[in-house]
């Protein structure tokens, strides 16, 4: 229906040639912006509704304690339902070691919580299908399992900064909302988010129209086709340093895939940006040293690596 | 009254406190808003910032920030 409404007016109304270049593009930045923004707003309302009833403290309370594997376990999904402001990275950080939550398990949840986060698989799911977006989240889960486990083996806790052990948190409890105030948060979290993001969608989408229109198949393919074999290897490194919010980059990522990008390296790329960042090292600097901070970046990026590598070859 | 705004001064701590000091001049109550920025002193209300404290009671902490009506609702319920 939607592709009948982007037809009816990029060939219909403004008369433009199916197979031209400005066709072509128009065409897909009509449709692809009206149904992202669909997917985005009743979506991201109803996760906005069921992270309202989590919250960083019942998190640390359910992983207290908790032993490996099963911790790394929840703490990866409860990574995904849990709302936390990244300024809260440190005290967050803090508060889990000071209840007892093995360090592996703190990554597990610091790891999935920006990777496998709701605008992301939106997008995913509305520009390459729900089998993309289960794929991501699903890998994105497992390696933060993974890493979480394999850090918390390696014993690096005295790569934590001292006082962190020394901290107190108070035992403040907040009155619980009501489903109304639930209602509210949701409502007024949606709209923010979209007045903040919508730019960078349709900026995204524009990039994504134009590759989609004008850029030549061949190119793409050369380089980040299938037969590169370091696509993935580079597609990761480029990520490390940057970090975007999802919904910008992926229009850009689809057009590029449509013109023979291969999945698996879109997908490593992807969880590169999200999952670390520059920005996200220099908040964790203030509780972690750095020989920490570097082998966390490093076993996350080498596991992406292999996520690129493991589906380039199956998809 | 005293309203502390918890937070290490990102967007949204920002935005908490532009939503108190609108609730109370709405509301006309007299109150002196402190932002806190240090994380030992956070940490001694809660783990999720941005934070409204009333009256020493944590009143909100976290991510999505409540609605302003809500902020009105937190901060005359300790009047």
């Amino acid at each position: 229906m939607l592709k009948q409404f982007a037809d009816y007016i990029t060939y219909d109304l403004l008369k433009l040639e199916p197979s031209s270049h400005v066709g072509d593009a128009l065409n897909f930045l009509i449709y692809d912006t009206i149904k992202i923004f669909l997917l985005l707003t009743t979506i991201v309302f109803i996760v906005a509704i069921i992270r309202a009833y989590f919250s960083p403290e019942k998190t640390r309370k359910i992983l207290s304690h908790k032993k490996e594997i099963i911790g790394n376990m929840l703490a990866a999904l409860l990574g995904i339902v849990t709302p936390f402001c990244s300024c809260s990275a440190v005290p967050l950080f803090i508060g889990f070691v000071e209840a007892g939550v093995p360090l592996g398990v703190t990554f597990s949840f610091l790891i999935s919580s920006p990777m496998v986060n709701e605008v992301a698989l939106i997008m995913l799911w509305g520009l390459f299908g729900w089998k993309i977006a289960v794929i991501y989240a699903g890998t994105g889960v497992f390696l933060a399992i993974l890493s979480g486990i394999v850090i918390g083996k390696l014993r690096m806790e005295k790569y934590v900064q001292d006082y962190v052990w020394k901290t107190k948190v108070g035992e403040m409890e907040v009155a619980e909302t009501g489903f109304r105030d639930k209602l509210a948060y949701a409502r007024d979290y949606t709209s923010d988010l979209l007045k903040k993001l919508w730019p960078y969608v349709v900026i995204g989408i524009s990039l994504g129209a134009v590759v989609h229109g004008y850029i030549p198949t061949d190119l793409v393919v050369k380089y980040a086709g299938p037969g590169n074999p370091i696509a993935v290897l580079v597609a990761v490194l480029i990520g490390i340093p940057l970090y975007s919010n999802a919904a910008g980059m992926i229009p850009v990522v689809q057009a590029l895939v449509g013109k023979g990008m291969a999945m698996g390296t879109v997908l490593a790329f992807m969880m590169s940006v999200t999952a670390i960042s520059f920005p996200e090292a220099v908040i964790l600097k203030n509780v972690l040293k750095i020989p920490l901070i570097v082998t966390f970046f490093s076993i996350v990026a080498i596991g992406i690596v292999i996520v690129g590598y493991l589906f380039n070859a199956i998809l | 009254m005293e309203i502390k705004v918890l937070g290490p001064g990102c967007a949204n701590c920002h935005k908490m406190e532009e939503l108190a000091q609108q609730a109370i001049k709405e509301l006309g109550i007299d109150a002196e808003i402190e932002k806190v920025s240090d994380i030992r002193d956070i940490m001694k209300y809660t783990i999720s910032t941005p934070g409204l404290v009333v009256n020493g009671k944590l009143k909100h902490s976290g991510n999505p920030l409540p609605s302003f009506d809500k902020v009105k609702e937190l901060i005359k319920s300790e009047a």
